[in-house]
């Protein structure tokens, strides 16, 4: 029998260790297809940062190097600015990339530095179990906010990708959703093109991907999708946020 | 061989460039900011790559990731900004990597001051992040050394996949002097099959620092422990100066022991059988520069800039066997030969009989 479909060359055989529901799995697959389809495979270098993200590294078949909490963009452009001719890519956390890393976020995108970034935000620390993080949503319960987020006094999410669409060096931002196959479809297309800029030399692609954390958020795999469109989808500007002439005529 | 007048701190850039240093990632800080000023000028015209990094935290990990490819990587700071890169410091050394951070110590707690310190030997010397890690450590005392020792660096750090902190001050960086700028020793042969430089034709790799059992961890610290100790074995440097027929010992490096070498002329001058030990290599701690003197010196005085800090490892090197006194300086204030001596002789109740 012929096989139509399996697993990503971009992937090892490691099975995911995520928890049921989560959409991690999901979206590392999108980046492996990628990586397959633009055949760069063998030249990309995967940054990993702490927390349920930092596992990425024992997935994906590419070269990877595990960064400290939130350092991954600087570690990146360390290898990048030392090998001009590979694909770096970093796989970050909203803990990661939006809390303790966001001054790399920043001037990551205000340089321009040729990588690609993916952030992963399940409005949550994961890995640590559930506490609250700058993408935290109003009202949401959290270990660290047990009467839930009151923004009064723990302030209003931050939508990482609005901020850096603000950034000359930022050429490519995009904010997308793993929820329904249409929006995996999206995605891969947003990442794809993430990829893509960078191979061009055009300067920073940043694609935020919202995802699930049905463990810490307390809802079932099925509901934690629909919680995600409910909740998360009006409070993050969603789609392209920023393509530049350049991108487009990729 | 060229011999020119240059800064200390551009001395050091010059040799990173001859070193063969390809990037360098750094932020400014008084007083180490001309090694930045100085390869920004000069290190794109070899090829390399300079890049002023969001944050001393920004710049030590982009030599992380510089580092995990093989390619050669430096950082300058001083003090604050040295505590900054420590998290950096500590995962490269988890990591195995090669790279060479230089601290121009000011003197602190806290802002502090722009004068000359050595305040900062403890962070350097007992690996100054979390985590039980060692850097190796090198204190030049003049020019031709800040030269010398910067190239020594990169090597050590290649050959022992470890960070090699170059620990110079504020008096040093800021000094012209003359240097001869000679051409970089044969580098050592080292083994590359452990960078990360994309997947082409081999396996993948990874390099990181999470141990996911005790069970590794443990194994882990014991494979850089065993590193630790051949580096301590084979690595100890130091520079002795009248120690033959020596009485009395100064021990100091950088700045001050350049110094204590006037103070042991002006000793000799007066009959006072003065020795020195400048150690080179602060971690590995010359411990067996001491070995012959330990049953033979009426008394040992460190001089350093700083509370005492130093004296410890004097101490345990002399196995508590010999009275060890701390002559110091604080706060970016330098002492004279002459004060020096005033204490050696007022400690040890010498009667100076000139000859």
């Amino acid at each position: 029998m012929e096989k139509i479909f399996g697993r990503s060359k971009g992937l090892t055989d490691v099975p995911f260790s995520f928890c049921p529901g989560c959409t991690h799995g999901t979206i590392m697959r999108l980046i492996a297809e990628v990586m397959e389809e633009l055949d760069i495979i063998e030249d990309t270098i995967g940054i990993s940062p702490v927390g349920c993200a930092g596992f990425s590294q024992n997935f994906f078949s590419c070269d990877f190097i595990g960064a400290a909490h939130g350092r991954a963009q600087a570690v990146g452009i360390g290898v990048k600015r030392s090998l001009p001719d590979r694909i770096v890519f970093t796989y970050q956390g909203d803990g990661d990339i939006a809390a303790i890393g966001t001054q790399h976020a920043i001037h990551a995108a205000a340089r321009g530095e040729k990588i690609t970034s993916i952030m992963v935000n399940n409005a949550i620390f994961g890995m640590t179990g559930g506490q609250m993080a700058p993408t935290t949503l109003e009202g949401m319960k959290t270990t660290t906010s047990p009467y839930g987020k009151d923004v009064s006094t723990t302030g209003y999410p931050i939508d990482l990708p609005r901020l850096i669409a603000n950034l000359e060096g930022a050429v490519y931002v995009a904010a997308v959703s793993v929820d329904s196959p249409k929006n995996i479809n999206q995605a891969k297309k947003a990442i794809k093109k993430a990829f893509q800029v960078q191979m061009a030399g055009l300067g920073f692609a940043f694609v935020s991907v919202l995802s699930t954390c049905p463990t810490n958020w307390g809802i079932s795999p099925v509901d934690s999708l629909q919680w995600l469109r409910e909740n998360m989808m009006p409070v993050y500007q969603m789609g392209e946020l920023k393509v530049t002439e350049e991108v487009k005529s990729l | 061989m060229e011999k020119v007048l240059m800064k200390g701190n551009e001395i050091i850039g010059e040799a990173a460039i001859r070193s063969g240093c390809k990037v360098f990632f750094g932020y400014p800080i008084t007083p180490s900011t001309e090694v930045v000023e100085y390869l920004s000028a000069h290190m794109p015209k070899h090829g390399g790559t300079v890049l002023q990094a969001e944050d001393e935290i920004g710049a030590i990990n982009m030599c992380y990731g510089a580092a995990c490819t093989g390619t050669r990587v430096m950082t300058a700071s001083s003090s604050p900004g040295v505590s900054l890169k420590q998290e950096g410091i500590s995962y490269s050394a988890a990591v195995g990597l090669p790279m060479v951070i230089v601290n121009v110590n000011r003197c602190g707690p806290g802002l502090g001051g722009l004068g000359p310190a050595q305040s900062d030997y403890f962070q350097s010397t007992r690996g100054g992040g979390h985590g039980d890690y060692r850097t190796i450590v090198l204190a030049p005392s003049k020019a031709q050394e800040l030269y010398d020792y910067t190239m020594m660096a990169f090597d050590l750090a290649d050959k022992y996949r470890n960070p090699v902190l170059l620990l110079t001050d504020g008096f040093l960086g800021q000094t012209m002097e003359p240097v001869v700028l000679k051409e970089r020793p044969e580098a050592p042969a080292v083994d590359r099959d452990w960078v990360v430089d994309g997947a082409r034709g081999r396996e993948k790799r990874v390099l990181a620092s999470y141990s996911l059992t005790n069970e590794i961890g443990e194994a882990n610290n014991l494979v850089w422990e065993a590193k630790y100790k051949d580096i301590q074995e084979k690595e100890q440097h130091w520079e002795e100066f009248y120690t033959e027929d020596a009485e009395y010992l100064l021990v100091s490096y950088g700045i001050t022991g350049r110094i204590c070498k006037s103070t042991v002329l002006n000793a000799r001058k007066k009959g006072i059988k003065l020795g020195l030990i400048r150690p080179i290599t602060l971690w590995p701690y010359p411990e067996k520069a001491f070995l012959p003197f330990k049953d033979k010196v009426k008394g040992i005085v460190t001089v350093e800039l700083n509370t005492g800090q130093m004296i410890e490892d004097v101490k345990l090197s002399v196995e508590c066997k010999v009275p060890v006194h701390l002559y110091r300086r604080q706060g970016g204030m330098l002492p004279t030969e002459h004060e020096i001596l005033d204490y050696v002789e007022n400690t040890f109740g010498i009667a100076a009989r000139e000859v």
